[in-house]
C-alpha cells in the first residue's frame, strides 16, 4: 500500500443488476439519498451568535472544527480509499468512493463555517495549531499507520474507531452549543455529518464482521484483541485530546461521557460487546436533546437547513394502508 | 396513540412469558440483541421468496429503524408485510424498538410509526445491538 496502489485485480465492469450482498445496495442508496453540500445550510446566520462566544469559547470551538477536519481529511483521501482493494464486492468498492467523496464534503464544510466565521489570519492560527497539537497529531499517526499497513482487517478496525468514536470529541462542542441556542446552522450541518458518519462505521463494521465469520478462531481472538488495544491506546489520547480543548469552559467530564458512550457504539458496529457500563456513559441529557432536533423543528428541506424532514401524522390504520 | 386503547392491549396480555417477534437484516444488529435477551422468539423472513411468519400467540415486535435519517421507508419492508396479515396484527401487544441517535428526529422511528398506526404502546428503544444494560432493562421489562 506504502509503495504502490494495490490496483483491482483485472477489468471487471459493474454490474448493479446482480448484487450479491444486498447490503451494498441498501447502503448505496441510503447514502445517496443523504447527499448533502454545506452550501444548503445558511451559516452566515450563526454571525451574529458567534460574536456572543467569550474569546476563549471561539478559540476552542475553531480548534475543534481544524481537528474534525483532519480527521475528514485522514477518512476521505487514505482511509475510505486503502479499504477498496480489500473489497470483497465491486458494490462494495463503489460504497467506499461515495465514503470517501463524502468526508472530502466534510472536511470541505468546516472551510464553509470558518470562512463564514472568522478572519483568514484566525483559521491560519487555527491550521497551525492542528498541525502542531502533539495529541492530534498522535491521533492521525496512530490510524495512518494502520491505513498503510498490510492487514485489511485491522484497517477496517481503525476506519470503523474513526468513524464512530475519534470525531466525537469534537462534535461535542457543536452540540453543547446548541443546547445553549448557538450557532445553530453551524449545528445543523454538523448533525448531517453525524448521520453520514453512522452509517460509515455500520458499514464498514459490518465489512469486518463478515470477514470475521470466515476467519479462524485465532486470527478472530487476535482482532479482537487488537481492537481493544487499540480502542485504549486511542481513548487515553482522546481523554489529553478534550482535556487541551475543553478544560477551559470545565465541560472536560461530561465530554469524556460522550466519548465512553460513542466508543461502546463503535464496539458494537464492530460486532463487539459495549464496554462502558452506563454510569460512565451518562452524557448530559441536553447534548443527547440536541443530537435529536425535536418536533418543534419542522424543516421545508428545500428551503431550509435542517437535519430533520417534516413528518406526517398518524391515522387509523386499514389493511390498504400496508400494501407497498 | 390512544392511551386508553394501549393500557387495555397490555393488561390483554396473558400470564405467562411473552414471545418476542423481529426482524433483522443481513448485518444482525437486533438478531443479537434478540439472543441476548433470551426469551422465546420468532424472525421474520428476510425475503419474499421465504415462507411468511405467522404469529400464533401473543408479542412483543422489535423492529430496527430503516432509512438512515428520513422518514420515508423507517420500517423494514419485510415488517410491513408481516402487519400486513390481520391476523398478525390481532396478536401485536408491544414495540420495542432499535436505532441510532446519530439519526436524530429519526431515532427508534419505525417503532413510534408501528405503535402509533397498529395503537400499540412503543415499549423501549435502544441503540444498535443494545448495550448489557439495555438488555437487562428489557428483558426484565417484557418477564415481568
Amino acid at each position: 500500500m506504502t509503495d504502490k496502489l494495490a490496483l483491482l485485480r483485472g477489468v471487471q465492469a459493474i454490474n448493479w443488476n446482480r448484487v450479491t450482498d444486498e447490503l451494498d445496495q441498501q447502503v448505496w442508496d441510503r447514502l445517496t439519498g443523504n447527499f448533502w453540500l454545506p452550501e444548503k445550510v445558511p451559516l452566515s446566520n450563526d454571525i451574529s451568535s458567534w460574536r456572543t462566544l467569550k474569546p476563549h469559547e471561539q478559540l476552542m470551538t475553531t480548534r475543534v472544527f481544524t481537528g474534525l477536519t483532519m480527521l475528514d481529511t485522514i477518512q476521505g483521501t487514505v482511509g475510505a480509499v486503502s479499504l477498496i482493494p480489500d473489497a470483497r464486492t465491486p458494490h462494495e468498492e463503489a460504497v467506499y468512493t461515495n465514503i470517501a467523496f463524502m468526508e472530502s464534503v466534510h472536511a470541505k464544510s468546516y472551510s464553509s463555517i470558518f470562512s463564514t466565521l472568522i478572519s483568514t489570519e484566525e483559521i491560519d492560527d487555527a491550521f497551525r495549531w492542528s498541525e502542531e497539537n502533539e495529541r492530534l497529531q498522535r491521533k492521525a499517526r496512530i490510524v495512518l499507520d494502520y491505513y498503510y499497513g498490510d492487514d485489511p482487517e485491522k484497517r477496517k478496525v481503525a476506519s470503523t474507531l474513526l468513524e464512530s468514536f475519534l470525531f466525537y470529541s469534537g462534535f461535542y462542542a457543536p452540540m453543547y452549543w446548541s443546547s445553549h441556542a448557538k450557532l445553530t446552522n453551524t449545528a445543523d450541518l454538523i448533525r448531517l455529518i453525524i448521520r453520514d458518519e453512522a452509517v460509515h462505521g455500520y458499514y464498514i463494521g459490518y465489512k469486518f464482521q463478515q470477514a470475521l465469520r470466515d476467519a479462524s478462531a485465532a486470527r478472530r481472538a487476535e482482532l479482537k484483541d487488537y481492537t481493544l488495544e487499540l480502542l485504549f491506546e486511542l481513548y487515553d489520547n482522546e481523554e489529553s485530546y478534550t482535556e487541551d480543548l475543553y478544560d477551559p469552559l470545565g465541560l472536560t467530564e461530561d465530554v469524556k461521557m460522550f466519548l465512553r458512550y460513542n466508543a461502546n457504539k463503535a464496539l458494537m458496529n464492530l460486532g463487539y460487546e459495549a464496554m462502558f457500563p452506563k454510569p460512565a456513559t451518562a452524557v448530559s441529557p441536553a447534548i443527547m436533546a440536541a443530537l435529536s432536533p425535536g418536533a418543534d423543528e419542522n424543516h421545508d428541506f428545500f428551503s431550509g437547513s435542517g437535519s430533520s424532514y417534516v413528518m406526517g401524522t398518524a391515522v387509523e390504520t386499514e389493511d390498504e394502508d400496508w400494501e407497498f | 396513540m390512544a392511551p386508553v386503547t394501549a393500557a387495555r392491549r397490555v393488561a390483554e396480555r396473558p400470564a405467562g412469558q411473552v414471545e418476542i417477534v423481529y426482524f433483522s437484516s443481513v448485518s444482525g444488529n437486533t438478531h443479537r440483541f434478540v439472543t441476548k435477551v433470551g426469551l422465546p422468539a420468532h424472525r421474520i423472513p428476510l425475503h419474499a421468496a421465504d415462507a411468511p411468519l405467522v404469529a400464533r400467540r401473543p408479542y412483543v415486535l422489535v423492529v430496527p429503524t430503516y432509512g438512515g435519517g428520513n422518514s420515508g421507508g423507517a420500517v423494514p419492508k419485510q415488517v410491513i408485510r408481516f402487519l400486513n396479515d390481520p391476523a398478525n396484527r390481532r396478536l401485536l401487544r408491544g414495540v420495542v424498538s432499535a436505532g441510532n441517535t446519530n439519526f436524530g428526529a429519526a431515532y427508534g422511528l419505525a417503532g413510534r410509526i408501528v405503535a402509533a398506526k397498529c395503537r400499540v404502546p412503543l415499549l423501549d428503544t435502544f441503540e444498535l445491538m443494545g448495550t448489557p444494560d439495555d438488555v437487562e432493562r428489557i428483558r426484565e421489562g417484557l418477564s415481568s
